[in-house]
């Protein structure tokens, strides 16, 4: 039998235009936060796109950014979480009680608020995968069961003051190393440096990997445009967060653990199977996955996010109150869905995700910017999940055919 | 007697690829029950389909007459009307309401809206004791077993003054007590002058209760006898009379030794955990041997491979030995490891992850063989991939391709390779050919028979009579969860498979 992968050469301008046509869900949601951010530059007139501005979005997006990334996983496997929310205030809490209250350390708080989020995690894991109950309904009840325990930990106020080396992990930027008096944070500048070498290294391995065992590659000057232009993305991530005050310890944590979970989705047994178990159950039992261990680690993981994000939410407010996370649940949601995350499991990037909570950040940010009501912000908010599905709906549509 | 009360004439029914109906001629007496008989997809379904108006009028091509006048039916609400009541193979009962809200479901006592629960039930209790069925009209469905509910739905249809009730393969899903039940209930209905057209490919059941007898085999109508002149041999000829013209790529293989050996296998339902679905089953499969397992649908082929497996049945009795050794199999995954694999008749329900590309597919099964410490190694699965995509010739734009957007064939292959990724010693293939081209037919034999050569066990279901004679070595049949004959595939024929098939005994007859 002779090989048959259709090993056809491509034009550049075919190989574009297959890149948009396979990833065109992915470029719309990107176009859509782009055209966002214009139309709020014009709205709030002139400091949307400040450089200020810009850093502290991506600062308030962090707890978002990291409930989505989770989210993601979760419905992909075809499930969902009501109680991130709840459980991020809650996790707040308890660590905000044993530092105020019971007068632990920094460190010491933040390992058994993460303890406790591996818990909860586990207590929630099992009632789904090894009871039977929807994640809907044990996810709602954790939802109040974390609400009321908040209240009860904070005993309805406000717990404060925590401690400074707490509150850094949510306030304060890489510091000046080497040049204390420069005008731009040394480290951060180094830290941008070597992670677009690290990008660009991690390119030319995969390019050299794939030359070895003679698999398809694109043509070099494609190869190279693409490096540069990503590097200049990354980069110009960086920059507007560098010329405002430097790199927030907060988007350090949230990086690391984007890259983490990408590799967890994409270079992992376990990230796979998620993908099988959330596209075709039967299947996935059939071919001898452990769907009950793989569900209730994955609410274990979905736990320690939720305690990660509480924990960067404390600190950036510098005080657990009563209402922490009310909420978060659906903008985490909205986020993974306008990211491209299908209901119908399966399908859905950690990349998505991110871009989806930058959109529902950018939209509370800049509605804020603009002094609307909080009543018309609810409402636009709902309006743009709505628009965001139908576009996403539609264009799977016209993808099916 | 002697009138039509339908004539289906010259019904042609064409879907794409395929001609599921060709000038079926389908004549029905009043007041009399008439079988219809065939294998599987002879088009017994089609036809009932097309009469019920599920394929409306102009779909299809011929004429249906009903009472000496030409009918055109849309929808079912149209067949409906003029008394003509199906009963499916998958039942159209609400589980979770009660008989009464069932019964008239869709066609509600009411005024001006509101429900008249009383007249309802009142009318339900009539009817139900028509059926010979008393039951509190207010009891849910769902706690009924599936005999009584089969009988409900008879209600259902009597309710709705039925002239031609039909009934589609009824006993499939009941045990002997209740397919009794059912038969005194159609006689009782026959003196009250219903018309009954019963499909199903138990033959015996045909005997004992129908007074005419159709056979479809392919499409066409193969004749018409009234009962009494026919016998079960003539009925099973008119069944499988086609000419064996497709070619096979059989190759001698010297059986080895015995690999797997399944002991008094008795298996329940998962469904309903009293009825039995497999009854004391003994086989020995051989290294570098098919073993060709027939049947009819129904006949618990399937349950069978799901069983061994671990992915179906309450196990009541019975041990598997594998390699001389006692296996216990607990679910899907101990099997594979200890080296048997299942290819699902199922793919897309139940073999594949339509979303995820082939090369995931292909290493889905296998997720300990590409990685270390639970991390890819992603050339290496790249590599594994790209050579089952040689091997068995899987046609596809890239292994990144998402397998839905693949022909049948391919995704059968994309199925396959998983299985053969997982190395296995015993190697179950399901319907292996289902819904596949003749090109990639003829591969997957091909590929099949290589496997033989390298000393795996092959264990192949099949519904396709000739495939099962093309291939297998030895060929097991079952009828009604049992094993009811064994054949070499020298003295196998078309007629001796459907024979057992059908219910026929091992000693009774000879060939």
């Amino acid at each position: 039998m002779e090989g048959n992968i259709e090993k056809k050469l491509f034009s550049i301008k075919e190989i574009i235009l297959n890149l948009i046509k396979n990833n065109i869900r992915q470029y719309i949601m990107f176009l859509g936060l782009i055209l966002i951010w214009i139309l709020f530059e014009f709205l709030s007139g002139y400091v949307f796109l400040s450089t200020r501005n810009l850093s502290n979005l991506f600062l308030q997006s962090a707890t978002i950014t990291i409930l989505a990334m989770g989210m993601v996983l979760v419905i992909v496997a075809g499930h969902i979480d009501l109680s991130v929310g709840s459980f991020a205030g809650f996790i707040g809490a308890v660590v905000a009680f044993l530092q105020v209250k019971m007068g632990f350390g920094t460190m010491q708080s933040v390992m058994i608020g993460l303890i406790f989020g591996v818990l909860i995690g586990c207590w929630q894991g099992y009632w789904i995968a090894y009871r039977k109950i929807p994640a809907f309904i044990v996810t709602l009840a954790g939802m109040l069961i974390l609400r009321g325990g908040i209240l009860y930990v904070t005993g309805g106020t406000t717990i404060a003051p925590l401690h400074r080396s707490f509150k850094a992990i949510g306030q304060n930027y890489l510091p000046h190393l080497f040049l204390k008096n420069a005008v731009y944070s040394d480290t951060s500048i180094i830290l941008s440096i070597i992670v677009i070498i690290f990008y660009i290294i991690f390119e030319l391995k995969q390019r050299k990997s794939r030359i070895n065992y003679n698999f398809d590659i694109l043509p070099i000057q494609l190869e190279i445009s693409k490096i540069i232009g990503i590097s200049l993305a990354i980069g110009g991530v960086f920059f507007i967060m560098i010329s405002y005050r430097g790199i927030p310890f907060a988007l350090v944590v949230v990086m690391f653990l984007a890259l983490f979970l990408t590799f967890i989705a994409n270079n992992t047994v376990f990230g796979r199977q998620i993908y099988a178990i959330g596209g075709n159950q039967d299947a996935a039992k059939l071919s001898g996955i452990n769907i009950k261990k793989r569900i209730m680690l994955l609410f274990i993981l979905m736990g320690a996010l939720c305690a990660a994000a509480g924990i960067i939410f404390t600190s950036r407010l510098g005080a657990a109150t009563a209402g922490a996370g009310n909420m978060f649940e659906l903008d985490a949601i909205a986020g993974a869905v306008i990211g491209g995350t299908s209901f119908s499991g399966g399908k859905g990037t950690i990349f998505g995700a991110i871009i989806g909570a930058l959109i529902m950040a950018s939209i509370d940010n800049g509605m804020s910017l603009m002094n609307m009501d909080i009543t018309y912000q609810y409402i636009v908010k709902g309006l743009i999940l709505l628009l965001a599905l139908w576009i996403d709906v539609a264009t799977r549509q016209k993808n099916d055919i | 007697m002697d009138k039509y009360i339908l004539e289906m004439l010259n019904i042609t029914k064409e879907f794409p690829g395929v001609k599921a109906l060709d000038k079926v001629n389908f004549r029905v007496k009043k007041g009399e029950i008439h079988a219809i008989v065939g294998e599987n997809g002879a088009g017994k379904s089609t036809l009932i389909k097309t009469l019920s108006g599920v394929y409306p009028a102009g779909s299809y091509d011929g004429k249906i007459i009903l009472d000496e006048k030409e009918r055109r039916f849309n929808n079912i609400k149209d067949s409906e009307m003029l008394g003509i009541s199906v009963i499916y193979q998958e039942l159209s009962i609400v589980k979770n309401l009660s008989i009464c809200e069932n019964i008239f479901l869709g066609n509600e006592i009411s005024h001006n809206g509101v429900i008249d629960w009383n007249k309802a039930s009142n009318e339900t209790k009539k009817v139900l004791h028509k059926v010979g069925l008393e039951l509190n009209p207010r009891s849910i469905v769902g706690n009924l077993g599936m005999g009584k509910i089969q009988i409900v739905e008879i209600a259902k249809a009597i309710s709705k003054n039925v002239n031609i009730l039909i009934l589609d393969e009824p006993s499939a899903s009941l045990t002997e007590i209740e397919v009794e039940n059912l038969f005194q209930i159609l006689r009782k209905l026959k003196l009250k002058g219903v018309t009954c057209i019963y499909i199903s490919h138990r033959i015996h059941e045909v005997f004992e209760i129908a007074d005419t007898v159709t056979v479809l085999r392919d499409g066409k109508t193969i004749g018409t006898n009234k009962i009494d002149e026919i016998d079960e041999n003539k009925l099973i000829t008119m069944m499988v009379g086609r000419k064996l013209n497709q070619r096979f790529p059989r190759k001698k293989h010297t059986p080895g030794k015995v690999v797997l050996e399944i002991k008094n296998w008795t298996i329940n339902s998962s469904e309903n955990p009293k009825r039995p679905i497999l009854k004391d089953i003994n086989l020995k499969a051989r290294k570098g041997e098919i073993l060709g397992i027939s049947g009819l649908m129904g006949s618990g082929r399937t349950e069978l491979a799901m069983s061994i497996i671990g992915a179906y049945g309450i196990h009541k009795k019975g041990e598997i030995i594998l390699n001389k050794k006692l296996l216990k199999v607990n679910n899907p995954f101990d099997a594979i490891k200890s080296g048997i694999s299942y290819l699902s008749e199922d793919r897309k329900d139940k073999g594949l992850v339509l979303a995820m590309s082939t090369k995931n597919n292909i290493s889905l099964a296998s997720g300990s063989k590409i990685s270390k410490n639970g991390i890819i190694d992603n050339n290496k699965d790249i590599k594994i991939s790209e050579d089952y995509v040689k091997k068995l010739n899987i046609r596809c734009s890239s292994i990144e391709q998402e397998v839905r957007n693949l022909s049948g064939g391919n995704q059968q292959k994309v199925s396959i390779a998983k299985w053969l990724f997982t190395k296995p010693e015993v190697l179950i293939l399901d319907e292996p050919t289902r819904g596949v081209d003749v090109g990639a037919k003829l591969e997957i034999y091909n590929t099949i028979n290589h496997l033989i050569e390298q000393g795996i066990c092959i264990i192949m279901i099949s519904s396709e009579l000739p495939e099962i004679l093309g291939m297998s070595d030895k060929i097991l049949v079952m009828h009604e969860g049992k094993l009811n004959g064994e054949l070499s595939w020298e003295e196998a024929t078309q007629e001796k498979i459907m024979y057992y098939s059908t219910g026929g005994n091992i000693n009774g007859r000879k060939h």
